[in-house]
């Protein structure tokens, strides 16, 4: 069978990443963990259980999804545009018979599977806690896999438009750090403003959080469908307006 | 796919493909044109070269060179005109035509993060090698760009020349037909820029067509075998470089100059210099004068040469004629931003 495209640059970002990939792991894990274990068993003591379960199991399925959001957002945006704008390795690679599509898939997929090796890196975390309940747990897999590729999109939208490397501040403050607060990774969303729970239950996170959650507690997530095919769209939709923005820039 | 790994040891200089259409341009290129906003960068251009030839597309800066070459590889679109890259139609057929082209860009992109044979690997993986079939070209590609034993250096301890020669390795990974190379040996020493020129040689009598953009005339004059001026996107000359003297220029260049002399209100130098240049004005078929120095073009010097050996405090060069005097004299002396 012939390889896809896109595989090749998939491949050059991973043999890059293998030469660092123990310190990069470490580096991903440590700060999530620590705020995990923080919050969770330090405020998680002075809280209600949340659903019939402790703080700390709650504010583990959001830890899970809010580091692979994180992980998938840095690869898409500072990675990305170090690799497009300052190393010119997409120029690069355009030189050859592959074109921008192969050049942006490889890059969408390749930070999906960064952000898959810091969530599962978390998970193997969380379950050693004894905070996974039962083997429904390994479908998060599959469901921060697709979380990643939904945040890579739409961080590469991000990545076309940037001049310089200081743009992408506007992105986590002004989509990023709110989304993470109304998405119910810290908190439930139920005593926001009705309006307010409303946009956050409709932001990729939200989706990504709906299936973790239940998954991690041991149980079939409600509108699995649903979320599922939400962050489907949205990574179809984020990815075509990234891959015309980047063509746009580039190949003007 | 046949093999790209034959028995040889001289598997970068393995001729192109001659079967087939022998004779048609390897690159045919016809009423191109692409404007950027208001400007018209290439404007009407065409060209065609033929396969196993080096062509030279020579120009000032901003004369739309580069533009050119993107144009050619199919890396934007053209407004109007005509691109034929291989046998493939450009741009619609980019993509498989790059598959048999190699590109030497004017910057170096090698890929930091790895060692020179990484880099060669990764890249031979972007035209769909196996990883066995390029690592068995690595070692010829490293000798051929006398790198050898250089494979496991990182690009940050190479120096400027190694790095344009990795860089010449790593655009023959798929043994291509048609190399670009867009100014291959801008900031390189003499010894470097010697070296890669060896190579490009090479490459040509291997049967490769080169398509070489570059500011320096003499490698121009010793590499290509036709080319063309452009200027604000338009062609203004196209020969062999030694058609190109013959028909623009005299044979015969001296240069007088007076580093002692002053100049008048309109540049014009004063002093013996000013004093000798309109005396001796009608020895030369045409006199040209840029800052310290007057240029005498004529088809028979000696008089001229004569004059100036009796007159004491001027010095002089005398040479004969090249191809950048062609280019000065086709696009002016004025500098180009």
């Amino acid at each position: 069978m012939k390889t896809p495209g896109f595989f090749p640059v998939w491949q050059r970002n991973f043999l890059v990443w293998r030469k660092l990939a123990l310190p990069s792991i470490l580096c991903n894990l440590a700060d999530p963990v620590v705020y995990m274990f923080g919050l969770g068993y330090g405020l998680g003591t002075m809280l209600p259980s949340i659903d019939g379960q402790p703080y700390i199991a709650f504010l583990a399925a959001g830890t899970i999804c809010a580091s692979t959001m994180n992980a998938a957002t840095f690869e898409a945006l500072y990675s990305a545009f170090s690799r497009m704008h300052v190393q010119k390795t997409w120029d690069a690679i355009l030189n050859t018979p592959l074109g921008l599509n192969e050049v942006l898939a490889g890059e969408l997929f390749w930070a999906a599977s960064k952000s898959l090796f810091s969530g599962s890196a978390i998970l193997v975390v969380i379950s050693l806690m004894g905070l996974a309940n039962g083997p429904l747990a390994l479908w998060i897999l599959p469901a921060i896999a697709l979380t990643g590729l939904t945040f890579a999109a739409l961080g590469l939208i991000w990545n076309a438009l940037a001049p310089s490397f200081d743009f992408f501040m506007y992105y986590f403050t002004l989509f990023i750090t709110p989304m993470t607060l109304i998405s119910g990774v810290f908190f439930p969303t139920d005593n926001l403003p009705g309006w307010l729970a409303a946009i956050g239950s409709w932001l990729p996170l939200a989706q990504g959080v709906a299936l973790v959650r239940p998954l991690l507690a041991g149980q079939l997530p409600a509108d699995a469908l649903i979320h599922i095919m939400a962050l489907l769209a949205t990574t179809a939709v984020a990815y075509a307006i990234a891959l015309h923005l980047t063509r746009r820039r580039l190949l003007k | 796919m046949a093999t790209l790994v034959p028995a040889s040891d001289s598997v970068a200089l393995m001729p192109a493909d001659a079967t087939g259409e022998a004779t048609a341009p390897a690159l045919e290129v016809s009423e191109l044109r692409k404007t950027y906003g208001q400007t018209e960068v290439v404007a009407g251009l065409s060209f065609s070269a033929a396969p196993g030839t080096c062509f030279g597309l020579l120009g000032p800066n901003g004369a739309g060179k580069t533009t050119t070459l993107r144009l050619c590889l199919g890396l934007t679109g053209p407004d109007s005109g005509s691109i034929m890259l291989g046998g493939h139609a450009i741009p619609v057929d980019a993509q498989k035509a790059r598959a048999h082209v190699g590109v030497v860009p004017q910057f170096d992109n090698l890929d930091p993060d790895f060692t020179c044979a990484e880099n060669l690997l990764v890249f031979g993986r972007y035209f769909g090698l196996k990883d066995a079939e390029i690592r068995a070209r690595i070692p010829q590609l490293l000798e051929f760009s006398s790198l050898t034993g250089k494979g496991e250096a990182r690009i940050s301890a190479l120096s400027g020349g190694m790095k344009r020669r990795l860089t010449l390795a790593r655009a023959l990974i798929a043994n291509p037909d048609i190399i670009f190379l867009d100014e291959p040996t801008t900031g390189l020493d003499p010894q470097a820029r010697h070296l890669i020129w060896e190579r490009l040689k090479k490459l040509k009598s291997a049967g490769k067509t080169l398509i070489l953009t570059t500011h320096f005339m003499d490698e121009a004059e010793r590499l290509c075998d036709r080319l063309i001026v452009i200027d604000h996107g338009r062609k203004i000359a196209e020969g062999s470089p030694r058609q190109l003297i013959a028909e623009h220029i005299e044979p015969q260049v001296v240069e007088v100059f007076d580093e002692s002399s002053d100049h008048d209100d309109n540049g014009w130098p004063q002093g013996q210099l000013a004093e000798f240049t309109e005396n001796h004005r009608h020895l030369a078929e045409r006199v040209e004068q840029s800052g310290e120095t007057a240029f005498f073009y004529c088809r028979e010097p000696q008089a001229l040469l004569a004059s100036l050996a009796s007159a004491d405090g001027l010095r002089y060069v005398h040479r004969a004629s090249n191809l950048e005097d062609v280019f000065i004299k086709l696009t002016g002396r004025e500098l180009r931003d």
